[in-house]
């Protein structure tokens, strides 16, 4: 009798705790987005498109030029908590994976100028951070919530898109397995 | 000694698991996207008013058809054309109102739109339930969707 109650508990508490993990899944937006999901059009594993961008100092940049890097293209907003709250980790991973290289743009959407600029220099964000605009929107597939990372490989193909409140350890992951692949 | 162990922990656990759950119950009208379909394409009955409360560009890229840009309801800009939109609807009328711009439990918009609206004695308000986005709660999954202005 003491046994079974022992097993009822344990069948209890399994199920709480996987209800617990897919819900939190769920709202970061790891469930139900696969390496082929479309973004309007743009599939995962389809070459990454050639954009030209310029940065909030004025630099400009094509990213054409980062082939034979891995890139990170996070569109986030200073507005939207849990992308302003996954700001300092990507500074982290930029940080420790830039000489093995990893590159990250970072474009932000529906900022006013000053917000961005105050947010820019608040964190110290030591990658390029872009104004978005309706047509880099469009040269990337389109945009349909924040956060979304696309993850791009060596070789320029996308190799995953992420919509939703990144989890850093897995994307970590990701992104150390393409920095160790060949071009 | 060990089962009141176990069993405290089991406790804590459908506690925490509870606490967890999104969206708040009983906060927000809810409408889940299937119905909101149903209802746009509906040939009797009230069709509703569908209002979008998000940033300008992610409704450029795709938004519902027949949908009206508000604009985002957590700024003040926002905020008055709700107001002002709100004027000429009537207080019994079919509203629902959406967002989409980030996932659900984050979104600076839905609640500040729900509170006025119903602050201001609309009745039938219902929220469209996006878990994660409009691109993956929405356009992903096939449901009708218009660009531009």
């Amino acid at each position: 009798m003491r046994k079974l109650a022992v097993l009822i508990v344990l069948v209890v508490l399994a199920l709480g705790l996987y209800v617990m993990a897919r819900r939190r899944a769920q709202r970061q937006g790891w469930i139900g987005v696969t390496a082929t999901s479309k973004i309007n059009g743009v599939t995962a594993r389809a070459p990454a498109p050639q954009v030209l961008l310029t940065d909030l100092n004025g630099q400009n940049l094509n990213t054409a030029t980062f082939r034979g890097k891995v890139l990170l293209v996070n569109f986030w907003a200073a507005w939207c908590t849990p992308c302003a709250d996954e700001v300092p980790q990507f500074v982290n991973l930029q940080q420790k994976y830039h000489d093995e290289g990893l590159q990250i743009i970072g474009i932000s959407i529906d900022d006013s100028d000053s917000e961005l600029r105050d947010f820019y220099r608040r964190y110290k964000i030591n990658y390029p951070v872009i104004a978005g605009s309706q047509k880099i929107a469009q040269d990337f597939g389109g945009i349909l919530g924040l956060p979304t990372t696309l993850v791009i490989r060596r070789d320029g193909d996308i190799e995953e898109k992420f919509v939703g409140a990144t989890d850093f350890a897995m994307l970590e992951k990701h992104v150390v397995t393409l920095l160790h692949s060949t071009p | 000694m060990k089962l009141r162990l176990i069993s405290l922990a089991v406790l804590l656990t459908a506690l925490f698991s509870f606490a967890q759950k999104q969206p708040s119950p009983g906060s927000l009208q809810l409408i889940q996207a299937d119905e909101l379909v149903k209802a746009m394409q509906s040939s009797g009955g009230q069709k509703p008013a569908v209002l979008y409360v998000g940033p300008r560009l992610l409704y450029t890229q795709a938004h519902i058809p027949g949908a009206e840009y508000i604009g985002p309801v957590g700024r003040a800009e926002g905020m008055e054309k709700l107001r002002a939109r709100a004027k000429s609807l009537p207080h019994d009328g079919f509203i629902v109102i959406y967002c989409g711009c980030c996932p659900w439990e984050h979104c600076p918009n839905i609640h500040p739109a729900y509170q006025e609206l119903t602050k201001q004695g609309f009745t039938k308000v219902r929220v469209l339930y996006l878990a994660t986005s409009i691109g993956t709660d929405w356009a992903d999954k096939g449901y009708p969707t218009a660009k531009g202005e």
